[in-house]
């Protein structure tokens, strides 16, 4: 949900549903390294409702696309990490697999 | 008005993740030849990349995440992908059947905590949720007992099954059911009740529900607790590896001679968030890693002394001749950071104790649903998954 004004695209706060610091503290992250962001944060208004509200301000684009951006940024290092993550395992079960073969 | 006209040729040129989508290629500002690439002052370098730990208290733990904030040195500070797809590396140290140790540099702490929620919290799993006891005449408790049946934990994928509501009717694709049947017998010695004797029942519940006119129905099949439509062991996953509990010998209850616990017990998919019975790993954390610096050299008689005080031996002393002896730094990643060495007058001088601040030291210990290596892959497609969420919410 956007919480912002129509005039005025380039601030807005989104409230999400059943988040919590997980998403909005690397969200905040991302937010904050890109340029077109003049000031960003996130609050999680009551610890009993699974709610949180991202507060994103920009130089002049509109507030949900710099989001939408950082959120596809955010994604695109997740599968960065996956794919670097699987190779790093695999690599490690072929030596041990090799030293064993060598052992014998 | 000149601010805004600079802020406008920032955006048309920022490179986010859509830059490879366009059809003329741009070059982003800080890629042409005029704007200035200098290095950051090595004490700022040094506040922006680790973590120092004084004798009083660690400083600069925070991480300088704004992307002009060294814009004043002509150092950029934003998010770049090629960079991050450039600097990240995973070295993994350690990988048994249920643990796993690995290094993940060059990543955020923000992300790597991301992960480790997710692994303790938003997992899922399987675990005993419902127990409906027949028969309990041993001194613990129903409700103690039921409470430790959920604990076990059962070695079974939690991806083949799906999550069950309120209002579902437990059928095969939600729920798996076991049995326990247990008696100590009279005249006998106490026995133990352990987690092996929790039995699988692939046909689901055998205790029939209670119906009001039951002489009815003898004709009819009874209805039981469960409703499955199929055998969960005609299954290819599950023929030739039955479910049960992941270690056989956990003690669930003690009987005395003459006592019985009989039980049928009923695990669903569920999450950490909800309890931590769900929770895939025994724990999972991670570490910055330490730097130990010494600043100046420290020899003889002092360097006997370090080597002494620090209690995990991170220090070792080498030769350098004509009896000399001079303490160097052999095995900086076992420091726990109890800064023993920089105790006292004039230590600090000497030893200067640091942590890497995009450098973690990642451990996950499973408790047997999944392997620890598929168990991190899953947390970060769920941080995935949380990403795509927000932008089908947003167009």
């Amino acid at each position: 949900m956007e919480h912002g004004s129509y005039q005025d695209q380039s601030k807005a706060t989104f409230s999400l549903t059943d988040e919590d610091h997980t998403l909005a503290n690397s969200l905040r992250f991302t937010l904050n390294q890109d340029p077109r962001v003049t000031f960003c944060g996130y609050s999680i208004p009551h610890p009993s409702d699974a709610r949180v509200n991202i507060r994103v301000q920009t130089t002049g684009d509109a507030a949900r696309e710099v989001l939408k951006d950082s959120c596809q940024d955010l994604m695109l290092m997740c599968q960065h990490v996956r794919s670097t993550f699987d190779q790093a395992v695999l690599d490690f079960k072929n030596q041990k697999n090799l030293e064993a073969v060598n052992i014998k | 008005m000149t601010s805004s006209e600079s802020n406008t040729e920032v955006d048309s040129s920022w490179s986010g993740s859509e830059y490879e989508k366009e059809r003329t290629p741009k070059i982003p500002v800080w890629d042409l030849p005029d704007v200035p690439k200098g290095n950051l002052p090595s004490h700022l370098q040094l506040q922006r990349t680790r973590v120092v730990c004084n004798k009083e208290a660690p400083t600069h733990t925070e991480n300088i995440q704004y992307s002009g904030a060294y814009a004043a040195m002509g150092v950029d500070n934003s998010f770049r992908l090629d960079d991050f797809r450039k600097n990240l590396r995973v070295e993994v140290v350690r990988l048994t059947e249920d643990d796993i140790e690995f290094d993940l540099i060059g990543i955020d702490a923000s992300l790597a905590n991301a992960f480790r929620r997710i692994l303790i919290a938003e997992l899922p799993t399987m675990a005993i949720e419902k127990v409906l006891i027949a028969n309990n005449t041993s001194v613990i408790q129903d409700e103690v007992l039921a409470h430790r049946l959920g604990l076990i934990p059962l070695q079974v994928d939690p991806r083949l099954f799906e999550y069950i509501s309120e209002n579902d009717i437990p059928n095969e694709k939600n729920t798996i059911v076991f049995k326990l049947h247990a008696r100590c017998e009279k005249g006998g010695p106490r026995s133990t009740v352990k987690s092996d004797e929790l039995k699988w029942l692939p046909n689901g519940s055998e205790f029939l529900l209670a119906t009001e006119n039951s002489a009815s129905n003898t004709a009819s099949k009874q209805k039981t607790y469960t409703s499955f439509s199929s055998s969960q062991d005609s299954l290819p996953e599950f023929s030739n590896n039955p479910i049960a509990p992941k270690y056989p010998d956990i003690i669930i209850a003690k009987l005395g001679p003459g006592q019985e616990i009989e039980l049928e017990a009923h695990a669903v998919k569920g999450m950490g968030k909800t309890h931590a019975k769900w929770s895939p790993v025994a724990t999972a954390w991670y570490r910055m890693l330490p730097e130990v610096v010494l600043l100046q050299e420290v020899k003889g008689v002092k360097a006997e002394e370090l080597v002494n005080k620090c209690p995990v031996k991170v220090f070792d002393i080498e030769d350098i001749g004509k009896g000399g002896k001079r303490a160097n730094v052999a095995r900086p990643r076992s420091c726990t950071l109890c800064r023993e060495c920089i105790r006292g007058d004039e230590w600090e001088k000497f030893v200067a104790l640091r942590r890497v601040k995009d450098h973690f030291i990642f451990t996950v210990e499973s408790t047997g649903a999944l392997p620890p290596e598929v168990l991190f892959t899953e947390a970060v497609k769920i941080l995935e998954d949380k990403c795509e969420r927000v932008i089908t919410e947003l167009s």
